[in-house]
């Protein structure tokens, strides 16, 4: 079976199974909603004053609700001994990575989906600049996040301290992905400057460390 | 000034605190050494 | 070998003695800064070693990687352990230079962030050696570096474009340097190299030696004889 033919099957079974159970992104939703509220109450800006802020809000909203989706990513797997099975098939390792990264990234798209309208609403918050180019700054931020995530997430799984492993790993080698997003962001926010460059920094970001893990992560899934 | 003398001994202050580590844990594997060696 | 390192060490003692001396005293007084820029003798070696270091991290994961050698292993613990050292030797002195001279503690300078995202990842990179029970640690870690290493020039590229949109104040200062200047902080940069690689050499034999102990320890847990309940 080819790579993509696999990636889809798994990535089918991940969506599938969370479909039945909603476990995770019911959790997640809470999640994203309390954040939501929890900042609102702590920061009351005016419109002006929120369309400069919004950007790094939304984007430390939506990176919690990312680590909490994260960090669940290979439990089920851990549980039911999925991945020494995967490891003695000789389906091709990428496979499995591809699948959870994109089923990460469709549950965390759908959380960013779900909290987008309520800090539109809490932030009285119109975008004075482009606002269609909000979605390719969502989506290639988005991936940046879970790409990596998923990736750390498999080396958090043999440690003491799982949980919060994974957003000590994840955050410093996030942060020009993170810097781009919320940039990104507050420019076609506030419509004064140009986010060109930090599309470009994104983008850049996102094929390194695509690369990088479907490279790395055979070598992580062998590590006992 | 004085932000000069503090950085120079910042500076020395956290070296000698990283070496006073080396030695701390030199000296429990010798004590470690010492109970196998028994 | 044995003898080296305490001649090694007195000489090198003596080297950071003497360029110290030359930073505090026969150096120039700088026209716009005044003694505080003196810092800077100690501020940039300190960043350059780390850097040096961290660079070594990096070749040192590589070689683990393809080869899986334990001394690539052992040199790239002692190399980050010790960058770190150094590195938050950098980001002590940089505020303390910047807020005499610019009024503040903190701002995006682009070597003083890259400096901190470097220290930020290389922390990282030793908690997972800390907290890792993967008998496997040593790969995990090796790839965390590498993918530090990928991300650096996105850093430097980030906070490149966010100063070229929000102007900030440049701490370190560009342009040229007074040849007497350049030539003390080569001086100190040269005695902290030779004071890097001798911690390192402590380090790299410290850790050789835990490596053994645990060795031997879990040989003896294993060969004891298990007693009757």
């Amino acid at each position: 079976m080819s790579l993509a033919a696999i990636t889809r099957a798994t990535l089918a079974k991940d969506l599938r199974l969370e479909w039945r159970s909603k476990d995770a992104i019911n959790s997640m939703l809470f999640f994203a909603l309390l954040v939501v509220v929890v900042f609102s109450f702590s920061f009351d800006p005016n419109a002006e004053e929120s369309r400069q802020i919004a950007g790094g809000l939304v984007w430390v909203a939506f990176l919690f609700a990312a680590v909490v989706a994260l960090n669940q990513t290979w439990a089920r797997e851990l549980r039911n001994q999925v991945l020494d099975a995967f490891r003695v098939a000789p389906a091709p390792a990428n496979s499995l990575f591809l699948a959870k990264a994109l089923g990460n990234f469709v549950f965390v798209c759908v959380l960013e989906a779900l909290m987008t309208p309520l800090f539109v609403v809490f932030y009285k918050l119109r975008a004075l600049g482009p606002a269609w180019q909000l979605i390719p700054v969502a989506v290639l931020g988005t991936w940046a996040l879970v790409v990596n995530g998923t990736f750390f997430a498999a080396m958090s799984i043999r440690t003491r301290r799982r949980e919060i492993m994974l957003p000590l790993l994840l955050f410093p080698i996030s942060i020009p992905a993170i810097l781009a997003m919320v940039n990104a962001t507050t420019a076609i926010l506030t419509g004064e400057l140009s986010a060109w460059f930090w599309f470009v920094l994104l983008a850049t970001y996102d094929v390194v460390f695509t690369i990088a893990c479907l490279l790395l992560f055979e070598t992580v899934l062998h590590a006992e | 000034m004085t932000f000069l003398y503090a950085a120079y001994a910042a500076t020395w202050i956290i070296h000698i605190t990283y070496l006073s580590t080396l030695v701390r844990r030199y000296k429990r594997l010798q004590r470690e050494i010492e109970e196998l060696q028994k | 070998m044995k003898r080296a390192f305490p001649i090694f060490a007195v000489l090198t003692a003596l080297l950071l003695s003497y360029a110290l001396y030359e930073a505090l005293v026969a150096a120039p007084t700088e026209k716009t800064m005044g003694d505080v820029q003196r810092i800077f003798y100690y501020h940039v070696p300190s960043a350059w070693t780390a850097f040096l270091l961290f660079l070594i991290n990096f070749v040192a994961s590589v070689v683990y990687l393809i080869r899986r050698s334990h001394t690539a292993d052992i040199v790239a613990v002692v190399t980050a352990e010790v960058g770190v050292v150094f590195c938050t030797v950098v980001l002590v002195t940089g505020p303390l230079w910047a807020r005499p001279v610019w009024g503040i503690w903190w701002t995006w300078d682009v070597r003083l962030t890259s400096t901190l995202v470097l220290w930020l990842i290389y922390v990282s990179y030793l908690m997972l050696r800390r907290f890792s029970t993967s008998s496997q640690t040593p790969l995990l870690a090796a790839a965390l570096a590498v993918f530090g290493a990928l991300d650096v020039p996105l850093v430097y590229f980030s906070i490149w474009i966010f100063r070229s949109q929000h102007p900030q104040p440049v701490i370190g200062g560009g342009g040229s340097i007074d040849p007497r200047m350049l030539h003390i902080l080569l001086l100190n940069w040269v005695a902290f190299l030779c004071f890097a690689a001798l911690i390192c050499w402590s380090r790299y034999r410290l850790e050789r030696l835990r490596r053994e102990v645990e060795e031997t320890q879990a040989l003896e847990s294993l060969l004891e004889p298990r007693s009757l309940r």
